[in-house]
């Protein structure tokens, strides 16, 4: 029986590479006509689109991955972990042998848009083409005169760290077919002006989703999983849904909320740490008011997300432990009842990051501490000590078993050994 | 369809139910007004520090628990930014201390470690480890004269005649445990630590023998730190440090 179950799937994969071959592979390569490339050419040297494209640049965040630490910005070398194995960030300045010096306009639409490197290669979609196709190709364009403005950097691309099969990217035809669909953003002319800018950038330049929903086994985002939240391949962090609406990750969010989170790097409801809070610090403090309402107004439309049947709710039998430890470690800052204070600390009562399906946001944050962002709105932080060398896995997993059980927070326990699965300090 | 009698016998219950949970959520408020809603937050930096104070002490005094975590109050502050700024480049190597200084902004760092260089509290008796006389002896050799034979400059040709550093950049060597000198030794050696340009006490520490990592550190935690330990103003540098001895982005001794 299990032969040709077998046989069908290596059939339905060899059917899906084919077509995909056929789709992408021997899709003829985009290219403007003459007087189209000229006038790309000529537009490049406008202060005003190089301003507008470095806008652009901060909210897509580019720099993030593109910038090794202690490296030059933009010239790449940073290394991205993928279950996969790592790909380094390439050298994106405008030198002409190691980074894109000699790359046309065309050169870059076709990576961003279509996921293609210069010689026509496929690109791994660890550089987020799945958001960044539905960029428009007046915003494009701005990127990339302002990146040609850069003071070039002559430093070559680091080795791919892939495992096979992987590293033979002709894979990725099948990957693409699956997962990968280009196309620039379409408005819905049944919303707003608004709505539809904070949808461009969510869904598109600040590829919001590359992070928050779950990846399948084959690093790939099924369509309706958008937005829903997912414990992030590798960094071992869990980025929440985003719906405010009941039972979303950010139920109870105002737009207001949603903004100052991403401003200041805090709001009323909860502060960015771990990977959110890079973000924040080199990007979306950067953003204008509008554009933050616009991510905020798009974000409340998310729909409501179906609530699981509530499980018999059970207390884990460390609570009265963790309870002592809360009073003695915690209470300080967060309150004895768990609400923080406003513009300082977080609330952990109704808190997404403390009530996450897996619990690693809460035992993260208890092992490492550590500061908010410091950003314009909030150039001086409050901090939180790290536990990590004063608390052992059972009293981390007390004191978070007990924050997710107290007040009105109802999620489940956690266990000692996923405390100390996760006690190594990410650096990178 | 709602049976009359079912209803009754459920009654009782869910009335004490109900009194209860009003009864705990009474108790709850009024242990909330007991201990305060929202706790009073001092819009201070010793309130902001709380990552750091947490290990370094109140003030950055140092650790009462682990003698390898170091004082921060009093060193220079010229020093304590290029270090954090060394913890945020990797240049110098702590997850915890990466991680932790990771979100800081220039600004924001340079308040930090100001605020540390001005704390001004006592030094605290630390252990001293048991080491020969002769051991003893190396160490204060190697740190008041240096080694000439292999080419080890003086600690207090550079720290500071009193070995409580010099401002803006030197720090002092005085009131540090023997774990923690030691390891920053080894770490010179083995390029854990880093600094700008010609990496002085990384060829230093390479000069020195293991016996004498050993015999500098225990040397320095023996001695009874003097009762003024602020750095020495810049001034007091008086000879030029050699070319390879030249440390700084921050700014001193370039």
């Amino acid at each position: 029986m299990k032969w040709w179950r077998r046989g069908g799937w290596v059939l339905a994969l060899l059917v899906i590479v084919v077509l995909g071959w056929h789709y992408f592979g021997r899709a003829g390569q985009s290219a403007s006509a003459p007087a189209q490339r000229e006038a790309d050419a000529a537009a490049l040297h406008d202060p005003a689109l190089i301003a507008r494209g470095e806008y652009l640049a901060t909210v897509g965040d580019c720099a993030a991955c593109h910038t090794a630490r202690d490296g030059q910005r933009y010239a790449g070398g940073r290394s991205l972990g993928t279950p996969f194995g790592d790909v380094p960030a390439p050298n994106i300045t405008p030198d002409p042998e190691t980074g894109i010096g000699a790359w046309s306009f065309d050169d870059f639409w076709r990576a961003l848009h279509e996921g293609k490197g210069r010689q026509g290669e496929l690109l791994y979609p660890v550089f987020s083409y799945t958001s960044f196709t539905k960029v428009t190709r007046d915003d494009a364009l701005a990127i990339f005169a302002y990146l040609k403005s850069l003071p070039p950097v002559q430093r070559p691309d680091t080795e791919l760290g892939l495992d096979f099969p992987y590293n033979v990217r002709s894979s990725l035809v099948a990957w693409r077919a699956l997962y990968f669909k280009p196309g620039v953003f379409q408005p819905d002319p049944a919303q707003s002006e608004q709505w539809n800018r904070g949808a461009y950038l969510v869904q598109g330049l600040g590829h919001c989703n590359e992070c928050h929903t779950t990846r399948d086994s084959l690093g790939g985002i099924a369509p309706d999983r958008h937005l829903t939240g997912g414990q992030i391949p590798q960094l071992d962090w869990y980025a929440p849904d985003l719906s405010t609406q009941p039972g979303g990750g950010l139920a109870g969010w105002s737009a207001q909320d949603i903004v100052d989170l991403l401003k200041t790097g805090q709001s009323a409801k909860g502060t960015a740490f771990g990977p959110m809070a890079d973000v924040v610090r080199l990007s979306t403090q950067h953003m204008t008011d509008a554009d933050l309402q616009a991510v905020a107004v798009y974000l409340q439309s998310l729909p409501p997300r179906a609530q699981p049947a509530p499980a018999p709710f059970k207390r884990a039998t460390s609570h009265e432990q963790g309870g002592k430890l809360y009073a003695q470690r915690c209470a300080d800052c967060h309150g004895a009842d768990g609400r923080g204070v406003a513009g300082v600390y977080p609330p952990l009562d109704g808190n997404t990051s403390v009530t996450e399906p897996t619990g690693i946001n809460a035992i993260r944050s208890v092992l490492l501490g550590g500061f908010a962002p410091a950003t314009i709105g909030n150039p001086q932080p409050y901090s939180m000590p790290p536990f990590a060398q004063q608390l052992s896995d059972a009293d981390v997993a007390a004191v978070v078993g007990y924050i997710r059980q107290s007040w009105s927070n109802q999620a489940s326990a956690v266990q000692p050994a996923q405390v100390g699965q996760y006690r190594h300090t990410p650096i990178d | 369809m709602i049976r009359l009698d079912s209803l009754r016998q459920r009654l009782p219950g869910q009335v004490l139910r109900v009194a209860l949970a009003l009864f705990a959520f009474g108790a709850c408020g009024a242990a909330v007004a007991q201990t305060g809603a929202a706790p009073a937050v001092p819009d201070t930096m010793q309130q902001r520090v709380a990552a750091c104070t947490s290990c370094h002490g109140a003030h950055g005094e140092g650790s009462p628990d682990s003698v390898a975590i170091p004082r921060l109050a009093g060193k220079p502050a010229g020093y304590l930014i290029q270090q954090l700024e060394y913890f945020q480049t990797g240049q110098r190597r702590h997850a915890p201390m990466e991680y932790v200084v990771r979100q800081l902004s220039p600004a924001y760092l340079r308040d930090i470690a100001e605020y540390f260089a001005k704390q001004d509290v006592p030094y605290r008796k630390l252990p001293v480890p048991a080491v020969s006389v002769e051991t003893l002896r190396r160490g204060e050799q190697l740190v008041m004269r240096g080694d000439s034979t292999r080419g080890v400059p003086s600690c207090v040709s550079c720290h500071g005649g009193k070995l409580t550093g010099v401002e803006p950049m030197m720090p002092g060597l005085m009131g540090l445990s023997y774990d923690y000198l030691s390891t920053q030794l080894v770490s010179w050696r083995t390029r854990q630590r880093a600094a700008e340009g010609p990496y002085c006490m990384g060829v230093v520490a390479n000069r020195m023998r293991e016996s004498d990592i050993t015999a500098v550190s225990a040397w320095l935690a023996s001695r009874e730190p003097p009762a003024d330990m602020h750095p020495e103003p810049a001034s007091a540098q008086t000879e030029p440090l050699p070319g390879w001895c030249v440390m700084g982005k921050s700014g001193a001794g370039q």
